[in-house]
């Protein structure tokens, strides 16, 4: 299966690499790095590679590159999928992915990957089962760990594994037991030039935090579950519940996971709830350009949109911008030659609106295409979906009475307007 | 960049410095002022060679760290090897973590000094933790040293029937690890594999087919009889673990059943391809007679299904594959829902799945078109993402979606990203030659473009433009006229020279403009770029040739200015051309051809999808993603055109796990040294001794039994046996009982072979049908529980058949009395799997309370010693519940009504099952005929029907026993109840308490027992209980009532302990109830089934707290 991983930064440095079969020098990146350099952005480099004797099957997470090699026919989504609860990991121990933080934590990454793998075959995955064997580090225990001499691997050894739930701790004990969940809803929409939807569908995901003493079993049920059109869920959740019920029934992993991803049924009509004028527009000769962007409410159910930011990745042969926000700030990065408007709260009484001139390159055509325009905002307490509500939610298996909470969240995903 | 050269020289540097290092020590010259630039470097590993050497753990636990940081920088560490190694059997718990990490690394390297850690591993393989034993192995494994492969295949054989699945797993691993280092081996591996592949873990299950896949994928004969299993598993194995089985599971399934296509192919359009491949179409139209899908197909499908909704990706795509190559036509389509949901996932896998998205779409467009929307494109995504969403929006196209569509690649052409704008410009010539509605539509947006400003662009869009017009050439002299007129508004070369080229092609259908479009190129000849330049001079050869009388003297001109070019290409070809088509005496043969040479009909050029050619690989592979055959890569095989017997799957008896056990203490008969002895032999010995005489018998099945622990049933053998045993039955029918009675008892199952009693003669006829009609089930029940608990479970049934059969004649006794003494010399382990018994369950309809001979008990457990595990045996229920269950309420089953109880008798079928008591009443007032169970679809729990009931008279009513495996978990086991004219859908729902069956242990064992069983495995509560229930009695009355447990005797007053088993999988399950002060207690449980734990204790926490 995976043979080795290889850590690679942006700049093409090869800062870590790991082994679980025999030793693959790392020569074998320089066909990656070449390719790499032919594809200019990173995000443009096949994820699967071939090589003369190896394969290679990348990702590009938090700028690195997370390179694997693989010697045999393997499919590649495991691999990839397997990379991502890498990256995962990392970003749930360290609380960030990048190449600082892997560096000083060279030894725990390496304990890590010893245990997710081996042989090649993911052996751990679990964060629960991975927290058992190897503490993940915090300021207080690295402080007591110098003074000590103590160690971030875990005493005791992992029962989770063996367990029927991998996914819960045994013993947890918490002093105020909680349980609160997320509706967090995205729209994702492609709307033209003249503001009509191109395409627009609402993707759903369930984020549970759940501080529970001992090993709760949970019941969580909607007011209207056949709005799910396609649904996958965290392995805790039985599935002949709710393919008989449409309840969903679990004993939660410990702290923070999603537990559900939806998908709105697409016959629904998809609410757009903000509205864009937009003029962009590159004059043939003088090289410059005017742009004029106003954002308005549409349908909003009368919540308020919050967060809202405009960001506009402008052709390459745009020199500068001088523009006027009405309201927020904005600004031009320079090397990638992106507007990002952050607006703000959205005001319906004095819409805001970004006004300018766009300066060109002297000499280089105007360009062919007016940019897209992303929109980023958020809803507070709106699932957009019109109506997907938690009813209730049960505890079995526990005494006490846990806080119950849930929030609803609409949020712009791919949110697209061409121009 | 230049960090990268530095850093490369950097390391560079470092193992110079190392190799510099290892030479000095070795010559001791040092010095020299090169030398002296890395010594920093040397002497760092030096001290981190002091630090491990000190006494101090910090020290030494600060050098791994950073040694380990060496490694992983990939910069060379091994000259530290002696002083790691010394380290390996610290105490600490991350040095010795580290030093694994140290040592898989290099002991390849340094095999010699690797082999001094060797002996801390062996010791660890016999840890009593079995994580300790699990690493051990793991590590062991991965040393790459040739000479310990005798030490790892013994470790491995030993792992793999060790009590902890989690070891199991990690044998599974050890596996393939040792095959890629000496693949010699592989015979022996085979059998560990097929060892493992019977195992019932789900920790175990994706591991070893890992192993499978990796060391023996031909062998798909060792997959026939865990078929079903791995598929019932399949759900509750790990994420990774399923995506292997789902892939071998199909390879497996295309070889085993047949298609399922040859009668749908009116659900798709174009799915040619696929049965051109196979031919199975005319095989399908020549054979009329209907497809019956089999049914192991059918689970397969349905097991797989859920895994639709998995988090991770990588099942959803496994199983989509699946569906694709196995499904029917008409079922595939419930995969497009999750495939898209998969594009909302990473970029990487957004990559694949649109790669394996576009195969599909060329065959079967209807799958993904209502989808279509989701493949839009936003300038956002990669350039690699933009171009398959493209390729399938092109498969996608149809008549009615075309406008929408080329709307939608209208603003693609526009985009920024010019490679993706000259992809959708050949999308677009693919629509225009796939559709011919749109094809004018097409031709006329592409010669739009040709004014557009990037080269990229018009280059494609005129080499489109050619294509298509070469295949229909005839209709489209106004685009050749229209591309003239554009000429001189288009100044990008390639395309002007495009156009020259397409001109001189058709130059006989535009004879009014090509000569013209000449004169106009002869004029600005000179400041033409130098492609322009040649097809200039290959226009005027073509039009030399077709029209001399207007172009001859244009053409010389233009030959003449090419003669003095100051490109030699150009002069090159001027002279290439004169000679060629202005006749000469020089000139040869060739000038007659010129005109065959200059003017053939060239080929239209084919657009099609780049995935074409894909689908001769599996989906979602790697060979896939790639389109080459990789390395290890397995074909999938056609349909047979006949299925091979699907009897191979069949489960009769699965043999139990445990017979590999190591060593069973004692001396054996040779042959049961044989991890497969022979069955034959074995057979004919027993059915010697069955057919001999009572003493005969009695001695040779004592001894059979002292070999008989080790040996084992195959289904094969088993079978023989059966088809033995009855035809024995019908021939000593007038014999003495002792004789049919043997064959019954072998026919049952061999592991009740070693027994001689006698025995009432109804009974035995009775299990003899109950016997044979498992065989008639054909697919038979799934396989007995393959632990050694199960074995112990099914001896102690007949333990307690003979405590609650009282009444039986005295001679059992003596037998009993008789063996006991001789076992007990001869072999230790085999006291759990005596058999006492053999005699027949007492008749099911009376479920008695039976007090259980403790003596007995008490004198085997004294001597099992060794194995704690076995120290445990099962013992009969002591409390007869009498709870009834409503099964079918009379109005409902139009008269016939059904309740059901747990008698708590171990099941007479299989150990695996619980029984259940149906008493069936006629309450009609006409009789009932043919009282049985429906067919029960393969994928629903296990159940041992009840032999029909012929009739039912009104008012009578029967009780009829039956066998359920509930696989530990308390959900409802469906089936139909029929009578003759109606079927009726009933449930039987297990409260947790009675999947449970009573073990017996003593105290110290069940202590030692529990300690095993804690954190995870332990769930307790304080219960306040009620005071008519603080007597001892009464408590356990009540939780026995609840539960069916064994009471263990305590000489303490204010705990009381019980123990079971749970009946599916043998798991032990300790209930331990402390009594408090003021009637409050602390309610204990003990169990790997967690769920179970928290039902049982919900349960018990009920009872005990009512009066």
């Amino acid at each position: 299966m995976i043979n080795s991983l290889f850590l690679i930064s942006h700049s093409g440095d090869i800062f870590l690499e790991k082994h679980w079969k025999s030793v693959i020098s790392r020569s074998v990146c320089d066909y990656f790095l070449e390719a790499k350099e032919k594809a200019g952005d990173p995000e443009n480099v096949a994820p699967v590679l071939q090589t003369p004797h190896h394969y290679l099957i990348s990702i590009y997470r938090g700028k690195l590159f997370f390179l694997s090699v693989t010697q045999t026919e393997v499919p590649p989504l495991f691999v990839i999928e397997f990379l991502h609860r890498v990256a995962d990991t990392f970003q749930d121990y360290f609380g960030d992915c990048s190449e600082v933080v892997i560096k000083e934590n060279t030894v725990t990454v390496y304990e890590l990957l010893e245990e997710m793998l081996d042989n090649g075959f993911p052996l751990a995955t679990e964060s629960n089962v991975l927290k058992e064997m190897i503490r993940p580090p915090t300021i207080l225990r690295s402080v007591v760990n110098t003074l000590t001499g103590g160690s971030n691997v875990g005493g005791t050894l992992p029962t989770g594994q063996l367990s029927n739930v991998p996914w819960r701790r045994a013993g947890v004990k918490y002093t105020n037991n909680e349980a609160y969940f997320d509706v967090i809803e995205e729209i994702d929409a492609i709307l033209d030039k003249s503001g009509t939807t191109v395409f627009a569908e609402i993707q759903g995901v369930v984020e549970a935090c759940v501080k529970l003493t001992g090993m709760p079993d949970l019941t969580l049920s909607f007011m209207n579950p056949r709005l799910l059109d396609d649904v996958s869920f965290h392995p805790c959740v039985r599935f002949k519940r709710w393919e008989s019920e449409r309840v969903l029934s679990f004993i939660p992993p410990d702290g923070n996971f999603r537990l559900m991803s939806y998908h709105v049924s697409s016959q629904n009509l998809v609410a757009i709830p903000v509205y864009v004028k937009q003029n962009i527009s590159f004059l043939e000769t003088g090289s410059c350009g005017r742009l004029d962007i106003t954002i308005g409410p549409k349908q909003t159910m009368g919540k308020s949109v919050e967060n809202l930011t405009v960001t506009i990745p402008m052709p390459k042969s745009v020199l500068s911008v001088n523009l006027t926000a009405t309201q927020g700030t904005y600004t031009f990065d320079l090397t990638t030659k992106v507007v990002l408007w952050d607006v703000g709260k959205l005001n319906p009484q004095k819409l805001p609106n970004l006004r300018g001139s766009i300066s060109i390159q002297t000499g280089s055509p105007k360009p062919e295409e007016n940019p897209s325009i992303n929109i980023g905002l958020q809803i507070q307490q709106l699932a957009i979906s019109a109506g997907l509500k938690v009813s209730r939610l049960d505890m079995y298996g526990e005494k006490y009475k846990p806080f119950k909470g849930v929030k609803y969240v609409t949020k712009a995903g791919k949110f697209q307007v061409r121009t | 960049m230049s960090t990268t050269a530095l850093y490369n020289d950097q390391q560079g540097g470092a193992e110079a410095a190392v190799e510099a290092g290892q030479e000095t020590t070795a010559t001791i010259s040092s010095g020299g002022a090169a030398f002296g630039l890395f010594s920093t470097d040397f002497k760092k590993n030096e001290d981190l060679k002091e630090m491990l050497e000190s006494n101090k753990e910090s020290l030494k636990l600060e050098a791994m760290k950073r040694i380990v940081q060496l490694i992983s920088k990939g910069k060379n560490a091994s000259d530290l090897f002696p002083a790691v190694v010394k380290n390996v059997a610290s105490k600490n718990i991350e040095l010795k973590k580290l030093v694994y990490v140290y040592l898989v690394r290099y002991a390849e390297e340094q095999q010699d000094l690797a082999l001094l850690s060797i002996s801390t591993f062996q010791r660890a393989l016999k840890d009593p933790n079995q994580f300790i034993r699990a690493s051990a192995l793991r590590v062991l494994s991965s040393i790459r040293v040739p000479i310990i492969v005798p030490i790892m295949m013994l470790a491995i054989k030993e792992a793999a029937s060790d009590l902890s699945p989690y070891v199991r797993k990690t044998s599974a691993h050890a596996i393939q690890k040792l095959y890629s280092l000496d693949a010699d081996q592989k015979e022996h591996l085979i059998e560990v594999i097929e060892k493992l592949l019977k195992d019932k873990s789900t920790l175990v299950a994706g591991s070893v087919v890992v192993a499978f896949e990796e060391v023996c994928p031909d062998r798909i004969d060792l997959i026939h009889r865990n078929y079903r299993k791995l598929c019932n598993l399949l759900v509750d194995v790990e994420e990774w673990g399923q995506v292997v089985i789902i892939n071998m599971l199909t390879r497996y399934a295309r070889t085993q059943f047949t298609s399922p296509w040859k009668e749908d192919g009116i659900f798709d359009e174009s799915e040619k391809a696929f049965y051109d491949s196979d031919s199975e179409e005319k095989q399908g139209q020549r054979e009329a007679k209907p497809y019956i899908m089999d049914p192991d197909h059918r689970l397969l499908l349905r097991n797989t299904k859920p895994l639709l909704q998995s988090r991770n990706t990588a099942v959803v795509m496994a199983v989509a594959q699946l569906y694709w190559h196995l499904a029917p036509k008409h079922e595939v389509s419930i995969v497009t829902k999750s495939l898209v949901r998969l594009l909302r996932s990473h970029r990487e896998v957004q990559y694949v799945v649109l790669q394996n998205i576009a195969t599909m779409s060329i065959q079967r467009k209807g799958m993904f078109e209502p989808y279509m929307k989701s493949f839009y494109v936003r300038s956002t995504d990669a350039t690699h993402i933009k171009t398959l969403k493209l390729e399938i929006l092109t498969n996608l196209a149809n008549e009615a979606n075309i406008s929408t569509i080329l709307r939608e690649f209208q603003t693609y052409v526009k985009s920024q990203d010019k490679a993706f704008a000259a992809a959708t410009i050949q999308a677009i010539g693919r629509c225009a030659t796939n559709i011919s509605e749109v094809t004018d539509t097409c031709l006329n947006g592409l010669v739009l473009l040709l004014s557009n400003r990037d080269e990229t662009v018009v280059a494609e869009s005129v080499v489109v433009i050619k294509k298509l017009l070469q295949t229909q050439p005839t209709q489209h002299c106004d685009i050749i006229k229209h591309m003239a007129k554009l000429f001189d508004n288009i100044t990008v070369p390639m395309a002007r020279a495009s156009i020259l080229w397409l001109m001189g092609e058709y130059c006989e259908r535009v004879p009014k403009i090509a000569p013209d479009v000449l004169r106009k190129m002869a004029k600005t000849f000179t400041s033409e770029e130098d492609i322009v330049k040649l097809q200039t001079v290959n226009l005027a050869a073509k039009l030399y040739l077709t029209n001399s009388k207007q172009t001859k003297l244009l053409t010389q001109y233009i030959l003449n200015l090419g003669k003095y070019d100051q490109n030699y290409d150009i002069r090159d070809r001027t002279r290439f051309i004169r000679q060629l088509i202005v006749p000469s005496e020089k000139s040869g043969a060739l000038n007659k051809y010129a005109r065959r040479i200059l003017l053939a009909s060239k080929p239209a050029p084919v657009l099609e999808s780049a995935f074409k050619d894909r689908d001769r690989f599996q989906l979602g592979t790697l060979s896939h993603s790639l389109n080459i055959k990789t390395t290890g890569y397995q074909e999938l095989s056609d349909w047979p055109a006949t299925a091979p017997d699907p009897s191979v799957r069949n489960v009769e008896v699965i043999e139990p796990v445990q017979e590999w056990a190591p060593s069973l203490g004692k001396a054996k008969k040779p042959k049961s040294d044989k991890f497969y002895s022979d069955d034959e032999e074995e057979e004919e010995e027993e059915e010697g001794s069955g057919s001999g005489s009572e003493d005969d018998s009695s001695s040779s099945s004592s001894s059979s039994s002292s070999s008989g622990g080790s040996s084992e049933e195959s289904g094969s053998a088993s079978e023989e046996e059966s088809s033995g045993g009855s035809e024995k039955t019908s021939s000593d029918s007038g014999k003495s009982s002792s004789g049919s009675e043997v064959s019954s008892s072998e026919s049952e199952s061999k592991q009740k072979k070693k027994k001689l009693t006698k025995k009432a003669t109804p009974r035995k006829s009775k299990q003899t049908a109950a016997d044979s009609d498992s065989d008639e089930n054909g697919n038979g029940p799934v396989g007995k529980t393959s632990s050694s608990s199960a074995e112990s479970s099914s001896d102690s049934e007949s333990d307690s058949e003979e405590d609650s059969d009282s009444d039986s004649p005295a001679p059992q006794k003596k037998t009993v009395a008789k063996t006991k003494p001789k076992v007990e010399v001869k072999s230790k382990k085999e006291v759990s799997l005596l058999d006492l018994d053999d005699f027949s369950p007492a008749p099911p309809s009376a479920p008695k309370s039976s007090v259980f001979s403790s003596s007995l008990l008490s004198d085997l457990e004294g001597l099992s010693l060794s194995n704690v595990s076995s120290a445990m045996q099962v013992t009969s229920s002591s409390f007869g519940p009498v709870k009834t269950y409503e099964l079918l309420h009379h109005m409902t089953g139009k008269g016939l009504s059904a309740k059901y109880h747990f008698p708590r008798q171990p099941c007479l079928y299989q150990p695996s099952m619980v029984a259940v008591q149906v008493i069936l009443t006629n309450s009609s007032d006409h009789s009932l005929e043919e009282i049985h169970i429906g067919d029960r679809s393969p994928g629903s729990l296990n159940v041992h029907c009840f032999n029909t009931v012929e009739r039912l008279e009104p008012g009578a009513s029967v009780s009829v026993s039956m066998g359920i495996d509930f696989s530990d978990s308390t959900q409802a086991a469906n089936f139909q109840l029929c009578t003759k004219e109606d079927q009726f859908s009933v449930s039987i729902q297990p409260a947790v308490g009675e999947l449970l069956m009573p073990s017996t242990m003593k105290e110290p064992d069940f202590c030692s027992e529990q300690k095993k069983l804690m954190g995870m495995n332990e769930t307790s509560a304080t219960i306040t209980m009620a005071t008519a229930n603080t007597s001892k009695q009464n408590i356990s009355k009540q939780v026995l009532s609840v539960a069916n447990v064994g009471v263990v005797s305590s000489d303490q007053n204010n705990l009381q302990r019980f123990a079971g088993r749970t009946v599916s999988s043998g798991a032990l399950v300790l209930v331990t109830l402390e009594l408090r002060e003021s009637s409050t207690a602390l309610l204990t449980i003990n169990t790997e089934k967690t769920v179970m734990a928290s039902m049982l204790l919900r349960d018990l926490k009920q009872a005990l707290s009512q009066a």
